[in-house]
C-alpha cells in the first residue's frame, strides 16, 4: 500500500515537473518570436515542412469525410423528407467540428511526429549542443520557427479540409443522390453563420495548431537522446497531441456554442 | 610557458551519485595545443562542456579569458562562446544544410556581412581543410573524416581564439587520421589558436600536443610535456601510455575468487 | 538557392489555397452577404411571449430578411419580453404602425420575427417602439385550447 502511494506520489510529481518544464520551454521559445520577423525565410521553410507536405493527406481525407457525411446524412434525413438540409448537416459538421479536429489529428500524425523525430535526432547527434556552442540559441533558431510555422499552417489546412469536404459532400448529394442544388447551397447559407461557425472553427484550428506543434517540439527537445528515446518521444507526440486536441475541442465547443 | 587562457581551480562535478571530477586544477596555455587524456568514461567530454558553460560545476571555478564561466549571464556567455569553437565527436553538422551553409551558419548568425564576403570566407575556411570542392554536398553524403573536417572549418569560421576538440581521432581510417592530425597541428600554429583536445588515442596525442594532462577517476594523475610524460614513474601512467592489458588497472572487474566461484553451488 | 525558390512557390501556393478555402467558406457557405446586424437602426417591440426566439434570429418582411434580433430583455414592471432589433439601414421606410409577430419557419424550424407594414405616413426611426405585436404560438397552448374546445361540445 505504501509502495503504491509512493509510486503515485512520484508519478504525480513527475507529471507536474514535466508540465512545468513544458511551459518554461514555451516561454523561452516565445521569446524567440520577435527575432523571426526579419528572418521569415526560416518560418517559410517550416510552413513548407508542416503545411505543404500535409496538404495531400488533409485534402484527400477531407474529400472522403465530406462524401461519407453526405451519404450518412442523406439516409437519416430522407426519413423526415428533409434532404434539402443535407448541405447544412455537411457544412456545419465540417466547419464546426470535423474540419479543425480531424485536420489537427492528421497534422499531429503527419507533421507532429516528423517534428519530434527531427528535433530529437538533432539532439541525439549533438546538433543542438553544437549550436549552443556556436552561441546560437537552438530554442530561437530551431524551435521557434517550427512552432510559428505550425500555428500558421494549421488553420489553412483545416480550412482546406472543410472546403474540400463540402465540395465532396456536394458531389455526393447533388450528383449521386439527386438533392436539389439550389436548396443544398441556400439552406447552407441560411444556417451557417460567418462569426458563430466559421470564425469559431478557425479559432479552434489556431489553438489546435499551437498545441499540437508545442507538444511535438517539446517532446523532441525533451527526448532521451538515443534512437530508442526519439522513437518513444515520437509515439508520445501522436498520443498526447491527439488527446489534447480532443479534450480541448470539448472545452472550446462548450465555450463557443454552449450558451445558445 | 605562456599565460593560461583557461584556468580551472578545484573543480568538482557529480552527475547524480556518480562523482566525475573530484578537485581538478588545470591551466590551458594560450596559443598551444593541449591534450587531455584518460580512459573512456572519465568525463573528458563533460570537461569541455564545463569550459563551454553548458554545464555548471558543483564547486570550484572555470575561468576562460579571465571570466568565470559559471557566473556569466547568458548574454555574456554567448559573447564568450563566439570566441570559442568546438568540434564535436561526430561533427554535429546541421543535417538540413549543405556543407557550404554549415560553414556559413555562424557567420550568418553573428555577422551582417554581405553575401560575397561570406562566400569568400567560407571558401577560405573550406580550402584550409581541403574540402573547397565538396561545398555542395549534404552532410549525409560525407564520410566521417570529411564531416569532421567540415565541422572544423565551421568551428574556425568566426576566427575564434580557442577551439576544443572532442575525440577528433576516434574511428578514423589511417589516411583520414593522418589528415586530421596534421590539420590540427597546422591550424594551431598558423592561426595562433589555443587548442584543447580530448582524446584517448595515446600515440597521436603525444605526437602533436605541446602539453598533456592525464585524468583518471576525477583527478589529474599526471601532467607535463609529452617527453616528460613518457618518463613518468607512475605505473598507472605507464600502463595507460603503453596500453598494457593488466597492471594497476586490473584486467578483471572486481569479482570473488575464481576457484571459489566455480565450485560454488548454482543458485 | 534553387531549392529555397521551390519552397517559396509551394508555400505561396499553399497559402493561396488556404485563403481560397477560407474565402469559399465565408462567401459560399455562410451568410456573409446577408445583413450582419451590426450597423443599421434599432427598434424595439414588447411581446407577451417570445417562445424560442433568440439573439441573432432573423427579422423579416414579406419573407425577406431586413434585420436581426440584437437583444432580448425582460420588463419586470409589466412582465413582458422586450425585444431589440437592428434593422438594415436600406429599409428606412417602415411605417409607424408596422406590426410584429413571432413565427416559426416550418413545423419544427427556428423562430423569427415577421414585420407587416401598416398604412401610416410617418416612418419608424431609431429607438422607436412597435406597438402592435403578436406573441409566439406555443404549440402546447394551442393543443390545450383545442382539447378544451372539444370537451365543451
Amino acid at each position: 500500500m505504501t509502495a503504491f502511494l509512493q509510486r503515485l506520489g512520484a508519478g504525480t510529481l513527475g507529471i507536474t515537473e514535466r508540465v512545468g518544464r513544458g511551459h518554461l520551454f514555451l516561454l523561452h521559445v516565445l521569446g524567440g518570436f520577435p527575432g523571426l520577423l526579419p528572418r521569415f525565410g526560416l518560418v517559410m521553410k517550416q510552413i513548407y515542412a508542416s503545411g505543404v507536405l500535409s496538404l495531400l493527406i488533409v485534402a484527400v481525407s477531407g474529400l472522403f469525410v465530406g462524401m461519407v457525411l453526405a451519404l450518412q446524412g442523406y439516409n437519416t434525413l430522407v426519413d423526415f423528407g428533409a434532404t434539402e438540409s443535407l448541405g447544412v448537416v455537411v457544412s456545419l459538421s465540417l466547419v464546426r467540428e470535423l474540419g479543425p479536429v480531424v485536420a489537427a489529428l492528421l497534422f499531429a500524425g503527419r507533421a507532429g511526429s516528423a517534428l519530434t523525430a527531427e528535433i530529437g535526432l538533432m539532439k541525439a547527434t549533438e546538433q543542438l549542443s553544437a549550436m549552443e556552442m556556436m552561441a546560437v540559441n537552438p530554442l530561437h533558431r530551431v524551435v521557434a520557427p517550427r512552432l510559428l510555422g505550425g500555428i500558421i499552417a494549421m488553420p489553412l489546412l483545416a480550412a482546406i479540409f472543410s472546403a474540400v469536404g463540402i465540395l465532396g459532400g456536394y458531389f455526393v448529394a447533388v450528383g449521386l443522390l439527386g438533392v436539389d442544388e439550389g436548396a443544398f447551397w441556400s439552406q447552407m447559407q441560411a444556417k451557417v453563420d460567418l462569426y458563430e461557425d466559421i470564425a469559431n472553427g478557425v479559432i479552434k484550428s489556431v489553438v489546435f495548431g499551437f498545441v499540437v506543434t508545442w507538444i511535438a517540439v517539446f517532446e523532441g527537445y525533451d527526448a532521451v537522446p538515443t534512437s530508442e528515446g526519439v522513437s518513444r518521444a515520437t509515439t508520445r507526440t501522436v498520443v498526447h497531441a491527439s488527446l489534447a486536441v480532443l479534450g480541448l475541442d470539448f472545452i472550446l465547443t462548450a465555450l463557443m456554442f454552449g450558451d445558445e | 610557458m605562456p599565460e593560461a587562457w583557461v584556468r580551472i581551480r578545484g573543480l568538482h562535478y557529480a552527475r547524480g551519485e556518480q562523482v566525475i571530477f573530484d578537485g581538478i586544477d588545470m591551466d590551458i596555455p594560450r596559443g598551444r595545443l593541449t591534450a587531455i587524456m584518460g580512459p573512456s568514461g572519465t568525463g573528458k567530454t563533460t570537461l569541455l562542456r564545463l569550459i563551454g558553460g553548458q554545464l555548471r560545476p558543483d564547486a570550484g571555478s572555470v575561468e576562460v579569458a579571465g571570466q568565470n564561466v559559471s557566473a556569466l549571464r547568458s548574454k555574456a556567455l554567448y559573447r564568450l562562446r563566439q570566441r570559442m569553437g568546438m568540434l564535436f565527436q561526430n561533427g554535429a553538422l546541421l543535417t538540413d544544410l549543405s556543407v557550404f551553409e554549415n560553414v556559413a551558419f555562424p557567420l550568418r548568425e553573428h555577422t551582417r556581412l554581405p553575401e560575397r564576403m561570406i562566400r569568400d570566407l567560407v571558401l577560405m575556411k573550406l580550402h584550409a581543410v581541403g574540402l573547397r570542392g565538396a561545398r555542395e554536398l549534404m552532410p549525409a553524403q560525407l564520410s566521417g573524416g570529411m564531416a569532421r573536417r567540415v565541422a572544423l572549418a565551421r568551428a574556425i569560421a568566426l576566427d575564434p581564439e580557442m577551439v576544443m576538440f572532442d575525440e577528433p581521432f576516434t574511428g578514423q581510417d589511417p589516411i583520414s587520421l593522418g589528415v586530421l592530425v596534421s590539420l590540427l597541428r597546422r591550424l594551431t600554429d598558423a592561426l595562433g589558436l589555443t587548442s584543447l583536445m580530448v582524446s584517448h588515442d595515446v600515440q597521436e596525442s603525444l605526437s602533436i600536443a605541446d602539453y598533456v594532462y592525464v585524468i583518471s577517476e576525477g583527478q589529474v594523475v599526471e601532467h607535463g610535456t609529452p617527453a616528460a610524460l613518457r618518463r613518468s614513474t607512475s605505473p598507472w601512467v605507464q600502463q595507460f601510455l603503453q596500453g598494457q592489458s593488466d597492471g594497476p588497472v586490473p584486467f578483471h572487474y572486481p569479482a570473488p575468487d575464481y576457484r571459489a566461484d566455480l565450485l560454488a553451488e548454482a543458485p | 538557392m534553387m531549392q529555397s525558390r521551390t519552397v517559396q512557390i509551394w508555400v505561396g501556393l499553399f497559402v493561396i489555397m488556404g485563403m481560397a478555402a477560407l474565402l469559399m467558406l465565408a462567401m459560399k457557405v455562410s451568410n456573409i452577404r446577408a445583413f450582419s446586424g451590426e450597423e443599421g437602426y434599432v427598434i424595439t417591440a414588447r411581446f407577451e411571449n417570445i417562445g424560442g426566439l433568440k439573439v441573432r434570429s432573423p427579422v423579416t418582411m414579406a419573407g425577406v430578411v431586413v434585420g436581426r434580433v440584437s437583444k432580448i430583455g425582460f420588463d419586470k414592471e409589466i412582465y413582458e419580453a422586450v425585444v431589440t432589433m437592428n434593422i438594415d439601414p436600406r429599409y428606412d421606410n417602415l411605417p409607424e404602425d408596422t406590426s410584429a409577430s413571432i413565427f416559426t419557419s416550418g413545423l419544427l424550424g427556428e423562430q423569427y420575427i415577421g414585420l407587416e407594414a401598416g398604412g401610416a405616413e410617418n416612418y419608424l426611426r431609431d429607438g422607436d417602439r412597435i406597438q402592435l405585436t403578436q406573441s409566439a404560438v406555443i404549440l402546447e397552448q394551442l393543443i390545450g385550447q383545442f382539447l378544451v374546445s372539444q370537451a365543451d361540445k
